[in-house]
């Protein structure tokens, strides 16, 4: 015979938040009436400490074992209640929360009958889904102590490092033939004056002789499959595939620096971007006469919103390197607005002037005109145009998304920005994880960074990553889909190809093809359970019963 | 006939965009007509056209899938 049923429904004045504008004590007598409710305390505050042993009590003295509670969202305080219950004895899963405040009270101040006529609607929708609420367990999963970093610039190569000092086991995989990424073609640092080559080499010297790392290069991840924990990666090295399993996966793959062709005369030669003026400054005899740098050049108009922010930094950078290497060259910078943030770059900023570095503010719709020999521009403050000497002119191009992020954001499963660069978690709850658990981001892959934000960043998401890592186990909640019909599946995969976590796939049983759930990658969202015409699937506490009852129990009681 | 039309609504709301609205209502004391009944699911793709259905064959003026 099937356990009976016993309800206790505590309902919350909420001091006078829910009482002052419902009738309380009527939602306590009306909740008495309800199938299978044994036991209703009306409490002045639930989520208290009396509240809770009320709750804890009650459990215990009535026997119960459903817990409804009629107070706040669940958004904010389920967790707490489910708590409450394991304490009392009684699987937290079998407790329900109905929302008579934020959704009820407060938003029907000026009518107590109707507020109170609708809150017993839903308290009772509250109890009849409660009635049908089954137990539910942790699910726990090991996770494999590996991890995979993807770009071996100064990001990765700093998260990898990090990772296997930790003790874990690092594949690194690279895609070009060698590390170190966009530093390779950067001449000196700021604001350190660091030389952007040796650090590249300091870091690619420890990644290859660190007993932990696995560094791949020429390497490229064909396929990601998998979930926290447990990521089957086929990677492609020269035509040759290969495979392993990670428990984590970092991003590090960065950005692309634009070649503006087609802008203010780009020829390579006498007017290149930034990156070309550094491959030059390598060189210790060069010494351009006059020379003209334009910021935003390809950035902050029509097709590239964004700023790039550190071509202002960059400009200013080797600006005062061509003026320390001769006083006598002329360097004027055309801007539209300065990003020189922190103190070290503003610092840099002012001495770039006391050099005698010009900065000229030219306006986006007159923009620059580069000639031969000279630069127009139209001076604002002067209301003229002027006329500046040129024997170089240096375009501050913005760093832009790498060309193999759609495909990457294919392989794991995560966002990208309007502008292709990788998407965070959330800006400020989660700056260096992807919304799919067990990714992480950080450098250029996310949005043009300094070399010491990227190193930052790197240490920040290795240190994300090693979280899983050291615990070994992940325990998730229960309010996953699960496969509640195995002779009504057909197989037919439709689940498969409409989850957008990578939580079902199809499996040959003895019965024939079936879906099977991976619960640690189910987030419960339930698109298989709406979409499965067998009915073979259900989420957890959201079965179709629960939510059909809910429907009939306000419509038709 | 005597009474006015009051229209009895089901809103299936996703809990990590629309119910949280839903509860920003409330926090903002924005008032609204008490005709409503939210029913929390964890994404409106949870909402199978069957419960729709079933919505109205009970007898619901409408119908609101929020998410």
């Amino acid at each position: 015979m099937a356990e009976e049923i016993r309800i206790g429904v505590f309902v919350c004045d909420c001091g006078s938040n829910i009482a002052g504008y419902l009738d309380v004590k009527e939602l306590a007598e009306y909740a008495k009436t309800l199938p299978h409710v044994v036991y209703v305390k009306e409490n002045l505050y639930t989520c208290s400490e009396g509240g809770s042993n009320e709750i804890k009590a009650a459990i215990k003295e009535q026997n119960l074992n459903r817990v409804v509670v009629a107070s706040c969202t669940p958004r904010t305080h389920e967790p707490l209640f489910r708590g409450t219950c394991g304490e009392g004895g009684l699987n937290p899963f079998l407790f329900e929360m109905v929302n008579i405040r934020d959704q009820c009270s407060w938003v029907h101040m000026q009518e107590r009958k109707e507020g109170t006529a609708k809150a017993m609607d839903l308290i009772r929708m509250g109890v009849a889904k409660a009635a049908l609420l089954e137990p539910q367990e942790p699910i726990q999963s090991e996770i494999n102590p590996r991890a995979m970093v993807m770009g071996a610039g100064i990001s990765g190569m700093t998260a990898a490092l990090a990772l296997a000092n930790r003790g874990y086991e690092v594949v690194l995989v690279e895609k070009s033939s060698e590390t170190g990424g966009l530093l390779r073609s950067l001449d000196r640092l700021a604001p350190s004056g660091i030389d952007a080559a040796s650090l590249a080499d300091r870091h690619a010297e420890m990644v290859g002789n660190h007993p932990n790392i696995r560094l791949l290069t020429s390497t490229t991840v064909e396929e990601i499959q998998g979930y926290i924990g447990h990521f089957n990666v086929t990677t492609n090295t020269k035509g040759v595939r290969d495979g392993f399993e990670a428990g984590v996966i970092i991003v590090a793959t960065g950005a692309g620096v634009l070649k503006p062709v087609g802008l203010f005369q780009y020829d390579g030669e006498k007017v290149i971007n930034q990156l070309e003026l550094e491959e030059r400054l390598k060189s210790e005899t060069f010494s351009p006469g006059n020379v003209v740098m334009i910021q935003c050049a390809g950035a902050r108009n029509e097709e590239r919103k964004y700023c790039s922010r550190i071509c202002c930094m960059v400009a200013i950078k080797n600006a005062i390197a061509l003026k320390e290497r001769n006083a006598r060259t002329g360097v004027r910078i055309l801007y539209r607005d300065i990003q020189a943030y922190g103190t070290e770059n503003e610092a840099l900023f002012q001495k770039a002037k006391e050099l005698g570095v010009l900065f000229i503010k030219y306006d986006p719709a007159r923009p620059p005109q580069v000639q031969q020999g000279t630069v127009k521009v139209f001076h604002d403050l002067l209301g003229r145009e002027l006329s500046l000497p040129q024997d170089l002119v240096v375009l501050s191009t913005p760093l832009i998304a790498g060309d193999d992020n759609e495909v990457i954001s294919r392989l794991l499963r995560v966002s990208l920005d309007e502008n292709k660069f990788f998407l965070e978690g959330h800006v400020k709850l989660k700056p260096l994880d992807f919304a799919t658990d067990g990714v992480y981001l950080c450098g250029n892959a996310h949005y043009p960074a300094t070399v010491r934000e990227a190193i930052s960043q790197a240490l920040g998401a290795a240190s994300r990553a090693s979280i899983p890592l050291s615990k070994g186990v992940m325990s998730v909640e229960p309010i996953v889909s699960t496969l509640v019909d195995e002779e009504a599946c057909r197989g037919c995969g439709l689940c498969v190809a409409l989850c957008p976590y990578g939580a079902l796939e199809i499996v040959k049983t003895e019965k024939g093809r079936k879906v099977r759930v991976i619960p640690v990658a189910c987030k419960g969202c339930g698109v298989c359970a709406a979409t499965c015409y067998q009915h073979a699937l259900s989420v957890n506490s959201y079965t179709d019963d629960q939510v059909r009852k809910q429907i009939s129990a306000f419509l038709n009681p | 006939m005597s009474a006015e039309f009051e229209p009895r609504i089901i809103a299936f709301c996703c809990n990590w965009c629309a119910y949280a609205g839903a509860d920003l209502a409330g926090v903002s004391r924005i008032q609204y007509p008490p005709n409503i009944r939210v029913i929390r699911v964890m994404c409106s793709g949870r909402v199978s056209p069957d419960f729709i259905l079933k919505a109205f064959q009970l007898g619901a003026d409408g119908v609101l899938v929020s998410g």
